[in-house]
């Protein structure tokens, strides 16, 4: 059992996103990045699954700020193989030209499992998972919160809205965006870490092609803009009891 | 570095031979004191005795698979009273939750506290870039050291709360101006400041402690300055009693002792009469590990219209804020276990003794004891100041 997990790196959102003079992306001088939560979701369930039926599992990420401290993390948590896209990545490459590089990585690998965050905060051209299973002509499962494989069979346990679940049985290989983990991503002492950094080694795979095609032209970018729709109501709290009961009454709500 | 147990080593015999005074651990009569002072005992299933009886048994796998443990707050009440003086804080409960936290077995709340502290430097998980912002606006501005470039006579390493929270940040802006007011040449480090990482320590994350030393003691050799002053009781003991087993040596007191040191300066601002029945609360960094107890208390004594009134639990005695050894980042799972808050304990004991005023001197309490206060009966009129607060109250500012 190969598991292969990808993961993205994201705008951290500790800082005040900016947009950059261009109009059209983040400025990108204060930007931190961070793991993609649910990625770190799909970490934690392959590793729960390596330990209950004993995979290997690989982790692709691209080449990006701060993407070596998550593959030695996610060694540290039990992860055998690290990989690290190398190409001209920067947060503004699509989920498109993203997906259709990992994908000839992951076809290497020859895994019977991939898994993916659902979504992330910087997905402008829809969730990487589907991008990924049709690149690799495989069937995509989202939206998934628990994983259980056997006999080259995986049950995936799928939440629904109004608190509805569907048990759903598909044929391996198969791409999955993971909602959750079956337990929320442990947490690995800085020293095991550490550890990690001196026995793990991360493997390179050079990119040299990363097309967009089919993604968003973004035409610009802006923060929310202040519309005046509401009304301050001044004064005294008689006054502003009467200025409701008023506002109310043109509603036709009293 | 924290070695995970071998096979070879139990833990019973690595606590023995690898922690300083560790070989005490044999001369333990079972007496009990520990688990009967400890302010958690009652709710653990290994509060220290029974914890080193269960390790003398060498059944350390049943401790692991127990979370109780991390109702530890590290107050150092057990070790202060232990007949043989086993190193039970920082030899056992802090090498056990070690442990714990290498097996996997961490409170979710405690977790992200330490997260934070990895990716942020703060456990608060506030940006970096932020941590001087509650000097906007001040006047004269406060140096930052990575700014002005300029050597300072005093480094004010003001901490993790005084820097993000609301409430602490105007205990910041109080002890800025008595240093003003004393003309003291002092400068803070700003975005370069790391969290000093002693509470992360004892709660069992030896390696996070160690990176975020290893960051300080760069940052500290960047700039020039005689010493260091810290708001924090935590910070203080770090830079006193850890840092220098890592090769980081400065000169460090807390603020309480820097300014009892300038009191014949200080006396003549103290102009406005504080009315009020004050009642001190020792923090268990400063007082019971460090033996601190008078510098604050002189400090509010030399308030006029201060009365200063003891709790029953005071100077070595003193109660635990439930704030020590990762408590600060675990109120919802000590509520969960114990289903008490020792923060409210100690509020009951303030008003108990008709104090208007709890005075306190570490950054965890101010938040901790205003919480209690709105929920323990009687406390209405309770105030919850710092000592540096009550100081700049009575210079009339």
């Amino acid at each position: 059992m190969k598991i292969v997990v990808f993961v993205k790196l994201v705008p951290d959102l500790v800082e005040e996103l900016t947009v950059d003079p261009n109009g059209v992306s983040l400025d990108t001088t204060w930007l931190r990045l961070i793991v993609n939560e649910f990625d770190d979701h799909a970490i934690e369930q392959s590793i729960l699954l390596k330990d209950s039926i004993g995979a290997s599992v690989s982790i692709v990420a691209a080449d990006l700020e701060g993407v070596d401290d998550v593959l030695f993390t996610a060694a540290a948590k039990g992860a055998d193989q690290l990989i690290k896209l190398i190409g001209d990545f920067s947060i503004n490459v699509n989920n498109h030209a993203l997906a259709r590089a990992t994908a000839n990585v992951i076809k290497e690998l020859q895994p019977d499992l991939i898994m993916t965050g659902v979504q992330a905060n910087n997905d402008l051209d829809g969730p990487v998972g589907p991008l990924l299973a049709e690149y690799l002509r495989m069937p995509y499962i989202g939206y998934v919160a628990g994983v259980t494989v056997s006999e080259g069979k995986a049950t995936i346990r799928k939440e629904y809205p109004g608190g509805l679940v569907a048990e759903i049985e598909v044929t391996l290989p198969a791409v999955l965006g993971i909602q959750a983990a079956e337990q929320p991503p442990r947490y690995v002492a800085v020293s095991k870490v550490r550890q990690a950094m001196k026995t793990s080694s991360i493997e390179e795979r050079t990119v040299i092609d990363l097309d967009p095609n089919g993604g968003l032209t973004i035409a610009r970018m802006f923060q929310p803009e202040v519309v005046e729709r509401a009304e301050m109501i001044e004064g005294d709290v008689e006054r502003v009891a009467a200025r409701l009961v008023g506002i109310f009454k043109e509603a036709g709500i009293l | 570095m924290t070695m995970a147990i071998s096979e070879e080593l139990s833990f019973y015999n690595q606590v023995l031979t690898a922690t300083p005074d560790g070989e005490r651990l044999k001369q333990c009569l079972q007496c009990g004191t520990c688990s009967g002072v400890c302010p958690h005992g009652f709710a653990m299933d290994y509060p220290p005795q029974l914890l080193i009886a269960t390790l003398r048994a060498d059944d350390f796998a049943s401790v692991l698979k127990s979370d109780l443990l991390w109702l530890c707050v590290s107050c150092f009440a057990c070790t202060e009273l232990c007949p043989v003086k086993i190193p039970i804080t920082f030899g056992l409960m802090t090498r056990a939750k070690e442990e714990l936290l290498l097996a996997g077995n961490v409170p979710t709340e405690l977790q992200s506290a330490l997260e934070f502290s990895q990716r942020y430097s703060n456990p608060l998980g506030e940006s970096p870039r932020k941590r001087a912002d509650w000097i906007n606006g001040l006047e004269p501005p406060v140096t930052i050291m990575g700014k002005s470039r300029r050597p300072v006579d005093i480094l004010w390493f003001v901490g993790d709360y005084p820097s993000y929270h609301p409430r602490v940040q105007l205990i910041s802006k109080a002890l800025t101006k008595l240093l003003n007011a004393l003309n003291i040449d002092f400068g803070i480090l700003g975005p370069d400041e790391n969290s000093d990482g002693d509470s992360q320590r004892l709660s069992g994350e030896r390696g996070l402690f160690e990176m975020l030393a290893e960051k300080n003691g760069i940052v500290f050799s960047k700039y020039q300055f005689n010493e260091i002053i810290t708001t924090d009781p935590h910070a203080y003991n770090a830079f006193k009693n850890e840092y220098p087993k890592l090769g980081i040596s400065y000169p460090t007191r807390h603020y309480t002792e820097f300014l009892v040191e300038r009191l014949t300066q200080l006396k003549p601002l103290l102009q406005h009469e504080v009315k009020a029945k004050v009642t001190y609360h020792d923090p268990c960094y400063l007082g019971r590990v460090n033996n601190i107890y008078d510098a604050p208390r002189t400090l509010l004594e030399a308030i006029p219209g201060v009365e200063l009134v003891e709790m029953p639990h005071n100077h070595s005695t003193s109660l635990c804020c439930g704030g020590g050894g990762g408590g600060m980042w675990l109120d919802g799972f000590q509520w969960e276990k114990a289903h008490v808050r020792l923060s409210e304990w100690r509020t009951r004991e303030a008003i108990a003794t008709g104090a208007n005023i709890l005075a306190v001197a570490c950054p965890y309490e101010t938040p901790r004891f205003e919480d209690a206060a709105k929920v323990v009966q009687g406390s209405e009129e309770l105030l919850v100041k710092d000592i540096a607060e009550l100081l700049v109250e009575s210079m009339g500012d």
